[in-house]
């Protein structure tokens, strides 16, 4: 691992959003290096979600930079100019997104969600789209669903679409926003699953998650913000057992509080 | 009585001439208004301000003028700009530009209404413009506004009795010359409006075959 030359995928310097006066992100630089699976944890309204969609620009941050392998998002190279709608959109689809609340396109079947963006998009053969699109269902265990609509499936099911709908744009990273938090407790498991699955292949991955567990498991960088910053950046082994900042050790004693019970 | 019947019976193929002539409106004004409504949706909630307000001034124009008086503008309007169309395509005119307008305004409703998660999920997936309209917004709105939809057909069908003022031979025109000829108001007009009863049954019917089709692909 150590001697691998590793690439960053994700270079966050500086970037600051404040919604009506009030900050949300303030000052966070991050990068995200290939094949890491980053964990962004942090108590609710710390401002992690809105990171993570401002790293696909779906939120606009007032200042700082992101980029992606090297190209800057939002902004024209070497100038000031905002992105056009179109050269953003191109940007956008080499970062795979996992919402939290699925957001499945409801009027199309399960293998049509997986390869519309694909076919339409990336103007793939639609012919190669569908076999892929055919094993990224079999790696959800999905295969048996192709046909089925969004409406006819449960929260897990449909997270897993999401994601295998997300992989199959090729990303180049992978943002998951809270891919859990919206489902039945007996549903996190087969998501997180296919989540850990991704982590072991090297998928690059930025996960926002309230999953201390998974996180502890599968993180290979753990990121603990509060109050739209950084507080605490480190191994996961490191961070849960030895935590180094007060507001850390507060927010992890919660969970093992919680865990107790 | 019985016999004021017989007599609207004896002229049932004016009168059937009257419902093929009503459905053909319907159908025909319908099509077109759902086609130039989903043109006109983009429109309406397009960020370019000239768009959106002239197409909002379209709807609200529509909206806001007595169907019988938007039928007689066009009737002996377009004649004195120097266009000459048959009674018939005025009515059918009418009919689409009026209903265009309300179905317009019906999936503006509904787009409005979308989950923003859609919203974000095609424009994080990489879709701009005209092909995140048609792939991502356009058949959601749709399926969402379809009881709308079947309401608004339900409105073209009865807009259309009003053509009989231009001498368009729909079933009320059909149905008004048998009665002033026979003096037969009370069998004729419930003859009429008996059969525009079924059909709005028949169309509910449709409507609910469809909507059943919709529902699995509705949010």
């Amino acid at each position: 691992m150590e001697n691998r030359s590793q690439k960053k995928v994700l270079q966050i310097s500086g970037v600051s959003k404040s919604f009506s006066g009030k900050f949300v992100l303030s000052d966070i630089s991050l990068d995200v290096m290939q094949g890491e699976t980053v964990c962004l944890l942090g108590p609710s309204g710390c401002g992690k979600s809105t990171l993570l969609r401002c790293m696909n620009w779906l939120e606009i941050p007032d200042a700082g930079s992101i980029f992606l392998t090297g190209q800057r998002i939002g902004v024209k190279e070497g100038s000031t100019h905002k992105m056009s709608d179109r050269e953003l959109a191109q940007l956008r689809a080499k970062i795979g997104m996992v919402f939290q609340s699925f957001a499945l396109w409801p009027h199309l079947s399960v293998l049509d969600n997986i390869s519309l963006a694909p076919i339409h998009v990336l103007k793939r053969n639609a012919r190669e789209v569908h076999e892929q699109a055919y094993e990224l269902l079999e790696k959800v265990g999905l295969l048996d669903k192709a046909d089925a609509f969004p409406s006819n499936l449960s929260g897990g099911q449909k997270q897993r679409v999401g994601i295998a709908r997300a992989l199959a744009m090729n990303p180049k990273v992978l943002l998951l926003d809270e891919p859990t938090s919206a489902l039945d407790p007996m549903l996190v498991g087969e998501v997180l699953a296919v989540v850990q699955s991704l982590a072991l292949e090297g998928v690059t991955m930025v996960v926002v998650t309230h999953e201390m567990e998974f996180a502890r498991q599968v993180a290979s960088k753990v990121v603990f913000m509060d109050e739209g910053r950084i507080i605490e950046t480190g191994e996961p082994k490191s961070f849960f057992e030895y935590p180094q900042t007060e507001k850390a050790q507060r927010f992890l004693s919660r969970f093992h509080g919680l865990q107790s019970h | 009585m019985k016999g004021d019947f017989f007599i609207v019976w004896e002229h049932r193929t004016q009168v059937l001439d009257g419902l093929y002539c009503t459905l053909f409106l319907l159908f025909f004004s319908g099509f077109a208004s759902i086609v130039l409504g989903v043109l006109i949706t983009p429109l309406l909630m397009s960020p370019k301000r000239f768009l959106r307000s002239s197409s909002k001034a379209f709807v609200d124009a529509m909206r806001c003028v007595p169907f019988l008086l938007f039928v007689y503008l066009i009737y002996f309007g377009l004649p004195s700009l120097g266009v000459r169309i048959s009674n018939w395509s005025a009515g059918a005119m009418a009919l689409i530009l009026y209903n265009s307008a309300y179905m317009a305004e019906l999936m503006r409703g509904a787009w409005q209404q979308l989950p923003t998660s859609y919203i974000d999920s095609g424009r994080a997936f990489g879709f701009t413009g005209w092909k995140y309209i048609r792939h991502i917004i356009l058949t959601p709105v749709f399926m969402r506004a379809l009881p709308m939809i079947g309401n608004q057909m339900i409105q073209i069908l009865k807009d259309s009795a009003f053509l009989t003022v231009i001498a368009v031979n729909e079933l009320t025109h059909e149905l008004n010359g048998i009665q002033s000829t026979y003096f037969i108001p009370f069998a004729s007009f419930l003859t009429a409006l008996l059969i525009y009863w079924l059909i709005c049954v028949c169309m509910e019917f449709v409507m609910s075959f469809i909507n059943r089709y919709a529902n699995e692909r509705r949010a």
